[in-house]
């Protein structure tokens, strides 16, 4: 009998029953196997032959099969510069385009969080008509765009002299903020083929340059949604404080700001970094040869031939092992950064 | 010191203080140009120029392409006209769940409508917007009823739709048990964090192939269960619903790191003592977890699911490569839908089913923010 009640009931508060850490246990062991087992599929199928994939199923290397190198082998030496050339350009993109969405977003989140904003309803309205004319022009009259683009600028800078006064109306931060995060329901697909032939124009198509502009403005509507909830949270006095010693804007915002924002930034930052870094559709509206990043790169490997699982397997664990270096190394920020983005608003 | 700090200011030389003052007043400007102009450029130009290609025939012509206008010839011909079939699907004879669903839909309106009624709160824009709403969500129950109804078919709405809602739910679930589970003073936790975090760092085209060799029924490596249990003929790619949950567990499978990590952030900083005394006073598990976790974390729930349903709409890559969207187009999703006319160079039908799809993921995104994440990050629901 006590032993019984030993085995469901916790010896203190904090503690938990033998019987509970043991179903509590069973039940994280097994999600962990079904994390697990498909990554160890790859990193076993990485070292297979051709001839131990079409033939059934085979599990452990040494007992089943004898693993070879074969695939590791045709993407390093075989490929080389083409797989080097996918790799670095993955790297410079996720990098760079998270870096710019990182600064950009945070400062337009800050502004958001700190200043008042009121856009006249009348001047946006004005833009976005002016817009639909210009791209009318350019695509049913075949007008040069950048004819079209000076027409409507100054056409824009003109009414906005003279109409601008009379339309009251304005929109407020609450709108601005709403407006950019709804920016991330646009899904890529509506927005690939415009883009595609705006680069085409500007021949900057299969550039990293293309895609690290795209990626930055993708990612952009993640950065400002998080950053904002984070910039609300850091009490004002510092900044009050660091502004009647003269200090700018811009200097408060560098030197204090940020680095109290720290575990945010990362958190934010890592994730923007993985879907740059995992990003697939865009990369293949946008890039070819030169500027073909990794994920373009594994779906390559479905060839004529049938998807050649053993490559694919050594590149898809050539894209994990630096993210998960990444994140072991800014573990710690990642939980308290995800939570207070997604908490206080 | 603060204060003679700013008389030293106003004591500084004019020109540098007045452009010192330019600066400050520009300051907020500054800070939000380079986003807007970003956006503009990248987002608002492309949906003005999609709307006008989904409006328009394109077609190769030598040396280039002529864009025709055409009206809503290609909304026409998909909502109406010969590719019914593909964005709505086939209609059936609706069944008996199918009016139990479209009565159950009318019923949870009518009550809506009827609380925003006497809340005393209703105004104009209020209105317009809980119409289009409610338009849209009878119209998606009335398209489940026909598409699940006898000889009827799902098309891609119904599909994409059955992936964000199917999926969300599962991914929540299983997320949010994940993390409840993690919460316990046990022994590795962080262990566990960080091996549950992995699958969201992988690429989702390899998780497609890599779930496409994880769920071959000749091949891989569960061939050996699947001719145990007598399925090794069957194959799971030929059944509508069998292909649809796979392409389900594939992105169930990266996404749940996503809720999971968001959730156990969520449950770690809820009141402790509160607990703490539940738990002296003899509370339940289920107890405290009704009382003081759910409420302490229904905010940041209600966010990470709305974050997870706005990615959701975009589902691409699995079924394109599990499934290529067949059987037929079982398992094609929107964006898959658009992909597949631009591949056929049916651009301006391309764009309209981005339009479509951007008017669904629109007003279910701005409905779930407004009627649920937002109420409860105020702490109104």
């Amino acid at each position: 009998m006590s032993a019984m009640r030993r085995l469901i009931e916790p010896k203190s508060l904090d503690a938990m029953s033998p019987l509970g850490a043991l179903l509590v246990y069973g039940a994280l062991i097994v999600w962990s196997l079904v994390v697990l087992f498909p990554l160890y599929w790859i990193a076993i199928t990485s070292l297979k032959l051709p001839i131990h994939v079409s033939a059934g199923p085979v599990y452990l290397p040494f007992v089943d099969f004898l693993p070879d190198l074969h695939a590791w082998r045709y993407i390093f030496v075989d490929l080389g510069n083409d797989t080097l050339r996918p790799y670095l350009n993955s790297i410079v993109v996720a990098l760079v385009s998270t870096a710019l969405a990182m600064l950009i977003g945070s400062m337009a989140a800050y502004a958001l969080s700190r200043l008042e904003f009121a856009p006249r309803l009348g001047s946006i309205l004005l833009f976005i008509l002016l817009g639909a004319l210009m791209i009318v022009a350019v695509a049913g009259f075949g007008v040069p765009w950048w004819v079209a683009a000076a027409v409507a600028l100054a056409l824009f800078l003109l009414l906005m002299r003279a109409a601008g006064r009379t339309m009251r109306a304005s929109l407020g931060n609450g709108d601005i903020l709403f407006w950019i995060i709804s920016q991330r329901i646009l899904p890529p697909v509506v927005a690939a083929l415009p883009i595609y032939v705006m680069f085409q124009t500007l021949g900057m198509l299969d550039t990293r340059t293309a895609l690290i502009a795209t990626y930055t403005t993708v990612n952009l509507p993640i950065v400002v949604w998080l950053m904002y909830d984070f910039f609300v949270t850091i009490p004002k006095d510092l900044e009050e404080s660091a502004s009647l010693d003269g200090a700018s804007r811009f200097a408060i915002f560098f030197g204090i700001v940020l680095p109290l924002a720290r575990p945010g930034l990362v958190a934010t930052g890592l994730l923007v970094l993985i879907l740059a870094w995992n990003e697939y559709l865009l990369a293949l509206f946008l890039s070819s040869a030169n500027a073909q990043t990794m994920p373009v790169l594994v779906a390559a490997q479905n060839a004529t031939r049938g998807p050649q699982w053993w490559y694919m397997s050594v590149l898809i664990l050539l894209m994990i092992l630096p993210v998960i270096f990444l994140t072991l190394l800014l573990q710690r920020f990642i939980a308290k950064g995800m939570l207070l983005g997604a908490v206080k608003g | 010191m603060a204060v003679t700090s700013a008389a030293h200011v106003t004591a500084a030389p004019p020109e540098r203080e007045s452009l010192h003052d330019w600066l400050d007043r520009q300051a907020g400007r500054l800070f939000i140009l380079p986003a807007v102009i970003l956006i503009l450029g990248f987002s608002i130009f492309p949906l003005i120029a999609s709307a006008y290609l989904a409006l328009s025939r394109f077609k190769l012509a030598p040396g280039g392409y002529t864009l025709t206008f055409i009206g809503w010839f290609n909304f026409k011909k998909m909502l109406t006209g010969s590719q019914q079939f593909h964005l709505l699907g086939t209609f059936g004879a609706i069944t008996l769940v199918g009016w139990v669903t479209i009565l159950g839909t009318v019923a949870l309106v009518v009550w809506g409508m009827l609380r925003y009624v006497r809340s005393g709160r209703a105004t104009v824009v209020g209105w317009i917007g809980r119409l289009i709403m409610i338009a849209t969500a009878l119209a998606l129950a009335v398209l489940f009823a026909v598409n699940l109804g006898e000889g009827g078919q799902l098309g891609t709405i119904a599909t994409t739709m059955f992936y964000v809602v199917g999926g969300v739910a599962v991914q929540f679930a299983i997320g949010l048990g994940l993390a409840l589970l993690c919460a316990k003073p046990i022994r590795g936790r962080s262990f566990f964090r960080v091996l549950f975090f992995v699958p969201l760092m992988v690429t989702p085209v390899g998780i497609a192939y890599t779930f496409r060799m994880l769920a071959d029924t000749a091949v891989g490596p569960f061939a050996p269960l699947w001719h145990w249990l007598g399925f090794a003929q069957t194959s799971w790619s030929a059944d509508a619903w069998t292909a649809r949950f796979v392409v389900l567990i594939g992105d169930s499978w990266q996404w749940i790191p996503f809720i999971f990590i968001v959730l156990l952030a969520a449950i770690e900083s809820q009141p402790r003592d509160e607990v703490e005394a539940a738990q002296l006073d003899g509370a339940s598990g289920w107890q405290i977890f009704r009382d003081i976790t759910w409420p302490s974390i229904a905010p940041v729930a209600a966010t990470v699911v709305l974050i997870r349903a706005i990615e959701a709409f975009k589902i691409i890559d699995l079924p394109n490569v599990l499934t290529n969207g067949g059987p037929g187009i079982a398992t094609e999703s929107l964006t898959l839908h658009a992909f597949s006319e631009w591949r056929a160079l049916n651009l301006g039908g391309s764009a309209a089913v981005a339009y479509i799809l951007l008017f669904l993921s629109t007003i279910t995104c701005v409905s779930f923010f407004n009627f649920l994440v937002k109420p409860m990050r105020e702490g109104r629901a």
